[in-house]
């Protein structure tokens, strides 16, 4: 059996729905920015599929490139922001830092 | 000396009294001393009107100096033609004449009033009054058209009003104000419609204008009826300020003001306003006009003579012998003596002038009692009041040497040759019959109030001379009572100046059919509207005139000299008891010291009347318009409950309504708004496989 595009896109599917499922019910900080990173890793994955199988050159990989990039700096600054809220809060508890609802 | 420095002068003269008045009026408060510059201002004035009054005989003595200018112009009204309205002033040779009687006279009063009014309360304001009354007055004298005149009219009405009323904590002062300002209106209105039929026909308000347009033929409405009213509604503007029949009611009342006032009102200012302004449009009296206004004064010279014999109050004595005086003017303007009549006007002001200064005199050394009977014998206590009085009351009753006697000679000379011309007798009947009882009314009040024994011995005991500032303008203008300013010869008023060069008869503009005959002139008249070449009078009259004029003088010294015999007779000799002839005549008297009852006349005819015409008015106000009102009002406070019921369930239930639901939906879908970013995502997601799930092509 040949590995084809829509094995790929299962996969991106499975990864992305992981990652939201990380981002939704996790209560910890670290393991929602865990999803967020699930996220990112299947839109990847889609953007190097579609560069292989359709005809759009290599712009996709390149762009995949520029996401891997913009992930680790994301990964940088919320893990910074977490840190903060660690300082403030002493937990990084999501549900229940909501100081700017009121 | 330019003409138009003469202008300037005699406007300065108008208008400093104006100042006078401003300058008292508004400080007067802060500096009680103030009222010495309104003296100070008439006296100056007097200067000027002397300065004037010479350079104008001097050099101007045949040309009438005037001065206008086009105040508003209406340019070319539709249907109407070319309108404007002109000021100015005109000042020719009765104008100088009237300037120095009113300065003279008002500034002696001024001295007079220092004395009068010492410690009155509102001194200032007294003088104040005084100034504007005598601005008003020189108002009327200088200008050349009838909407100045009005104005000035209205405000000697008005001055008059201040100064009757003056002690107006008084209710019959303050009463008497009214009335003689009421009273004017009336006439005013007649004056005032005269006024409108003018300058509808001939659309200015000039004088000169009107008259040269009468004189080339061009009438009110083309209409001689329409002349003649205009005429007679002028007139009744004189009968009001002049008081007139029936109009003089406000005169004897009017001596509730201050006794210098009257003095004032009854010789210069007010009453001779009428007379100046009948004098004014003479010319275009048409001969009904003329009748009229002879007949006028004819009967209010006699009605108020009537009055004057009765009286027991020395200040009414004194105005109906005023009104009975002015009568005699407005006769004799009627009658054609133009000149008699400014000529009796000055010698009366004069005369006038001193015998209500002297009895003001007399009443403030009386300790302000009025009432003749309460006096007697005061010529020892007041030999230089008794004196001036004396030589008035001999020029009032036209005794020879006084200049009452040639004034009051020539009217009833120019009264014998009005009857003689057109047959109306009983116009000269009764001006000789009122000479004879201005003698022994006057004569009667001199008796009693200098003459004979004190009847009030307590008031005669305190009783004294006045101090030099009230004896001094007595003696001024007793000694201007005396024939010799007026003409050389005591016999003959025509010889002297004032009748020979200074006034002349303007000749009538008025076309031949509708004036007397005798009015117009058999020789050409020079026709410049600016000269005082007029002829004396037509050749016809002035001959008439002549004839008249020595029977008129033997009969008027004899009517003369008969009042003043029956006078001394009843009050000096006691030969003839008053009382007994008043018990035996009590009808005549009580209709004489009654007033001929006109008070009581007009109260039952127009006062009362228009008193519950009020009442009425004001009853209709109160119930039916009010009740309309009201009712109105009702109504709409029922239609504003509705509506405002309708408001606050209806309208605003719709408004809580709509935001009871917003806020009910508000709270329903707070809910999904939860602050956390996951439901939102899982809401994202949902929403995102849905719309995957509505566009999808499968």
């Amino acid at each position: 059996m040949e590995v084809g595009l829509s094995h790929f896109l299962v996969v991106s599917t499975a990864l992305f729905s992981l990652g939201i499922y990380g981002v939704v019910t996790r209560k910890n900080a670290v393991m929602v920015l865990m999803g967020i990173e699930l996220i990112l890793n299947a839109a990847n994955i889609n953007f190097i599929a579609f560069s292989r199988y359709g005809n759009f050159g290599l712009n996709g990989q390149a762009i995949a490139l520029f996401v891997i990039v913009l992930a680790a700096a994301e990964a940088a600054i919320a893990l910074a922001i977490v840190l903060n809220i660690y300082k403030t809060y002493n937990h990084v508890n999501v549900d229940e830092i909501e100081d700017l609802k009121e | 000396m330019s003409e138009l420095f003469i202008i300037n002068i005699s406007i300065a003269i108008l208008f400093l009294p104006l100042l006078g008045f401003a300058v008292v009026i508004l400080f007067g408060k802060r500096f009680p001393k103030l009222y010495l510059f309104e003296v100070g201002i008439i006296t100056i004035n007097l200067l000027l009107s002397i300065y004037v009054m010479v350079v104008k005989f001097s050099s101007y003595i045949n040309d009438a100096l005037v001065y206008g200018f086009t105040w508003i112009d209406f340019g070319n009204v539709p249907l109407l033609g070319p309108l404007n309205i002109e000021l100015g002033v005109k000042i020719d040779n009765v104008t100088v004449i009237m300037f120095f009687v009113v300065n003279l006279i008002s500034m002696l009063v001024h001295v007079f009033s220092l004395e009068y009014m010492r410690g009155d309360k509102r001194f200032n304001r007294y003088f104040a009054y005084l100034g504007i009354f005598t601005f008003s007055m020189l108002g009327i004298v200088i200008s050349h058209n009838l909407l100045m005149i009005y104005i000035f009219w209205e405000l000697v009405g008005l001055s008059s009003y201040l100064l009757i009323g003056f002690w107006y904590e008084k209710k019959s002062a303050s009463d008497a104000g009214k009335k003689a300002f009421i009273v004017n209106r009336i006439g005013d209105i007649g004056f005032f419609l005269g006024i409108l039929i003018l300058f509808t026909s001939y659309h200015t308000l000039t004088l000169d204008s009107i008259f040269a347009q009468i004189s080339a033929g061009n009438l009110p409405f083309d209409s001689a009826a329409w002349l003649t009213a205009t005429g007679i509604l002028i007139f009744l503007g004189a009968v009001g300020k002049s008081a007139q029949f029936p109009l003089h009611v406000w005169l004897p009342d009017a001596m509730e003001g201050p006794t210098p006032v009257s003095a004032l009102i009854h010789a210069a200012t007010m009453v001779a306003a009428g007379v100046y302004l009948v004098s004014r449009i003479f010319v275009m009296l048409t001969a009904d006009a003329m009748l009229v206004i002879a007949v006028v004064g004819a009967f209010t010279s006699f009605m108020a003579a009537t009055i004057a014999l009765t009286q027991n109050d020395i200040k009414k004595v004194l105005a109906y012998s005023t009104v009975s005086q002015l009568g005699y003017m407005v006769m004799s303007l009627g009658v054609g003596a133009y000149a008699f009549a400014l000529f009796h006007l000055v010698t009366h002001a004069f005369f006038k002038a001193c015998l209500f200064l002297g009895s003001g005199s007399v009443i403030h050394a009386m300790h302000h009692e009025q009432d003749m009977r309460q006096m007697g014998g005061l010529r020892k206590k007041m030999p230089i009041t008794y004196a001036a009085f004396l030589i008035s009351t001999l020029a009032i009753s036209g005794v020879p040497l006084t200049s009452g006697f040639l004034s009051k000679d020539g009217i009833l000379a120019g009264s014998l040759a009005f009857g003689s011309l057109t047959g109306h007798w009983l116009i000269p009947i009764l001006g000789f019959v009122v000479a004879l009882m201005t003698a022994f009314y006057m004569f009667r009040l001199v008796i009693m109030t200098f003459h004979g024994e004190p009847k009030n011995q307590h008031k005669f005991d305190h009783a004294h001379e006045s101090p030099f500032v009230m004896a001094m303008p007595l003696v001024i203008l007793s000694v201007l009572s005396i024939f010799i300013w007026y003409t050389p010869l005591p016999h003959s008023p025509d010889a002297g100046w004032f009748l020979s060069s200074w006034v002349k008869t303007p000749h009538t503009v008025v076309p031949a059919e509708l004036s007397y005959d005798f009015m117009i002139s058999e020789t050409p008249v020079v026709e410049d509207q600016y000269s005082e070449h007029a002829v004396v009078h037509s050749e016809k009259y002035t001959e008439a005139m002549h004839h008249a004029h020595y029977p008129a003088m033997f009969l008027s010294i004899f009517l003369g000299g008969l009042g003043i015999l029956l006078a001394f007779t009843m009050y000096q000799w006691k030969k003839i008891d008053p009382d007994k002839l008043s018990n035996k005549l009590s009808w005549l008297y009580k209709f004489s010291l009654n007033k001929w009852y006109l008070d009581e006349l007009y109260d039952a005819t127009f006062v009362n009347p228009t008193i519950y015409l009020s009442k009425a008015l004001a009853w209709f106000d109160n119930t039916i318009v009010d009740g309309i009102v009201n009712g109105a009002a009702t109504v709409t406070k029922f239609f504003s409950a509705i509506s405002g019921w309708f408001d606050t369930y209806i309208v605003d239930g719709f408004v809580n309504a709509t935001a009871f639901f917003s806020g009910f939906v508000g709270i329903a879908f707070r809910k999904l708004q939860t602050g956390k970013v996951q439901t939102y995502i899982v809401l994202v997601v949902f929403s995102v496989l849905a719309l995957i799930f509505i566009i999808s092509p499968f």
